[in-house]
């Protein structure tokens, strides 16, 4: 499973780079949404892989730790995502603005010569 | 918890009430909307002077005190906490301060220029409030984030098209460098299982050996996404661009954006990797310091090249960045008063310049600040790059004398930027380049180190460079023309100006008090076990082991 969540986010990060270096608008947007995709994976990663097990404490109050998920990256993935999905609708946004002041979709607003 | 200790969550509070409740007031409502704006910085500016007083101790009791305040009522490590030490109380200050005097230049007619204005500068205000006080990591990611989140509103206020690409590149660069701090977030919080900065600083040398290197690929990721902010070059690119587009208000509370990136290094760098940090003591330290030297010589360069004053400005921002970083990497306690003193005169001068930029570019012919066969070279450039903000017709009372004042003002921000005498950029630097070259206080210094030297030399000869630009600049703006066009400024805005650069003189008549108020707080930087204490008790094992 170690191996499946790398290759996944190492996958994710490599073309959110490359998106990202492109001259277009679109492919930055796409490059920046899958590299949060990326991020998003790794911060929940840190809080070890486990399978089947709950983060949250049952009824019968505080058993063996290691039969529960951290549930503390749980919550800052919750927050990143939230906070990314903001930061990305105004990105779409300025981008939208951006295509109809300057007529392209270069990210210089002009098309190199 | 007696109820003073409520006041540390007040610079987050207020700004967020205000915001939202200037939500509901109709667009059309301006004055209101500014009164009520411009109340909410000066309650702000009045909780800040208590949270300094409060910092600063009674005299001769506790000369190193942090306060610590728990958000939701939680023991410390386990929730987050806010933290009130002499540096935070300071950023807060400064902050405040600047907020009232940009507030009042935008009620001129750029709060007018487009719909949210002053929602989005409050919310500013609670970005940079929480970013400074806050105890925790993650916490201090989310306020970061409400912060750039305001800044992008803010950028793109006036709109036009120079504006919407500088945007486009600045949310870019900004989105890419939060997504590094998560990942340096998350990989500290992977290692060391807490993400409270007072807890970190007790069990980072405490991590086995074979998790080091995580860790400090944790700490500095998180420090590149920090140095963006800072604008350390070469990760400094977009800054300059980006400060010239703003509307002068905006550039002016801009200014302290950059702050915040060095604030959080200069903090988490002496409370993490601090002299009594065991193995991982100094990490980072040479990176700051060389890249800090690096980012003065290329602003120096950058200076001399612009051409534009927004340029001027932005890479006069740039070159207090490296500063700063600079003094950081250097991380004695001396140098690192010095730097805070630097810090709020360099802060304040720069905003000054920001603001006055709007009203002296009123006086010439767009264009003027080219030279001729540069002007050929952009001559495509200068059309679209032109932003039409004139179209409001502006209501108050008109300066008399605008290009007297304005000459003078240029005249004081050239002395401040170059740091001659007698203004307060002076004594900043006489203060940095003392705590460098003569550490031990009194008689002669023992062998000083050649990087020393080196970034003493580089701190005058950027000061040069800013005194050569400055010069240029201003004969070539009130001098050189033949016929001169007479501004019309308005008192609204000249009397930020003139307020930011009285405060500096005030800083050169009365630097003793504010010098030794920095004082105190970098020896407080210094010995990290007091900050520890403040937030986890007294009684807390790890803290009273050291």
């Amino acid at each position: 499973m170690e191996l499946t969540l790398a290759i996944a986010i190492g996958a994710l990060t490599g073309s959110g780079v490359w998106l990202v270096l492109r001259p277009r608008t679109y492919q930055l947007v796409i490059g920046l949404s899958l590299l949060s995709y990326a991020v998003n994976l790794f911060i929940f990663s840190m809080g070890r892989l486990t399978v089947g097990v709950p983060p949250v404490l049952g009824p019968g109050g505080a058993g063996n730790p290691s039969d529960y998920a951290d549930p503390v990256p749980q919550a800052l993935v919750l927050t990143a995502i939230v906070i990314g999905f903001a930061t990305t609708a105004l990105l779409l946004v300025v981008l939208l603005v951006a295509r109809g002041l300057a007529g392209n979709d270069h990210v210089d607003g002009r098309e190199q010569r | 918890m007696e109820w003073t200790r409520h006041l540390l969550i007040v610079p987050i509070l207020l700004p967020l009430v205000t915001g939202a409740g200037l939500l509901l007031i109709d667009e059309l409502r301006h004055t209101l909307k500014a009164l009520l704006s411009l109340v909410s910085c000066l309650l702000l500016a009045v909780a800040a002077a208590l949270l300094m007083r409060m910092a600063d101790g009674v005299p001769g009791e506790g000369s190193t005190l942090s306060v610590s305040y728990a958000v939701a009522n939680w023991p410390a490590p386990f929730a987050i906490v806010l933290v009130l030490d002499r540096l935070a109380a300071l950023m807060l200050a400064l902050t405040s301060v600047l907020a009232i005097a940009a507030l009042v230049f935008s009620m001129a007619r750029w709060h007018r220029a487009g719909p949210h204005f002053h929602t989005l500068f409050q919310f500013l205000l609670m970005g940079l409030g929480g970013a400074f006080l806050t105890g925790d990591l993650f916490n201090l990611f989310v306020f970061f984030e409400v912060t750039l989140a305001a800044s992008y509103g803010l950028l793109l206020h006036g709109s036009g098209a120079f504006r919407v690409r500088a945007g486009l590149h600045y949310i870019a660069i900004n989105l890419a460098a939060s997504l590094l701090f998560l990942v340096g977030v998350s990989l500290i919080y992977g290692v060391a299982g807490t993400l409270n900065m007072a807890d970190l600083a007790i069990r980072l040398p405490g991590i086995p050996a074979a998790d080091r290197g995580l860790a400090y690929t944790g700490a500095a990721i998180l420090g590149i996404a920090f140095l963006i902010k800072a604008g350390m070059w070469p990760l400094c690119f977009w800054l300059p661009s980006a400060y010239m587009a703003a509307a002068a208000p905006v550039a002016a509370i801009f200014v302290v954006l950059t702050k915040v990136g060095a604030y959080v290094l200069l903090r988490l760098t002496l409370l993490l990797f601090g002299a009594q940090a065991g193995a991982a003591a100094g990490f980072g330290g040479p990176v700051l310091l060389w890249g800090g030297m690096a980012t003065i010589a290329f602003a120096t360069f950058g200076m001399l090249a612009s051409q534009a004053m927004g340029k001027l400005a932005g890479y006069s921002v740039l070159i207090s960045a490296g500063t700063l970083l600079a003094a950081t990497g250097l991380g004695d306690a001396a140098v690192v008063s010095g730097a805070l003193f630097y810090l709020v005169s360099s802060t304040f001068s720069t905003a000054a310049f920001f603001m006055l930029i709007e009203l002296v570019e009123r006086a010439r012919a767009p264009g003027a600040d080219l030279l001729a066969v540069t002007m050929e070279a952009y001559g495509d450039e200068t059309d679209e790059d032109e932003v039409e903000d004139h179209d409001d017709e502006e209501v108050g009372v008109v300066m008399p004398g605008a290009l007297a004042i304005l000459g003078v003002s240029f005249g004081c921000v050239a002395l401040l930027l170059a740091g001659l005498p007698p203004l307060s950029g002076f004594i900043a630097k006489f203060a940095m380049l003392t705590g460098m070259l003569n550490p031990s206080g009194l008689g002669l210094p023992a062998e000083t180190p050649r990087h020393i030297w080196l970034l003493a030399a580089l701190i005058i000869l950027s000061g040069l460079a800013a005194l050569i630009a400055m010069m240029r600049t201003g004969i070539r703006t009130f001098w050189a023309p033949l016929e001169t066009i007479v501004p019309r400024v308005l008192v609204v805005e000249v009397a930020p100006i003139v307020g930011l650069l009285a405060l500096c003189t005030l800083l050169a008549v009365q630097g003793g008090a504010l010098l030794d108020y920095t004082e105190a707080a970098a020896r407080a930087l210094h010995a990290p076990s007091t900050y520890i204490q403040g937030v986890l008790g007294a009684g807390h094992p790890a803290s009273t082991s050291r």
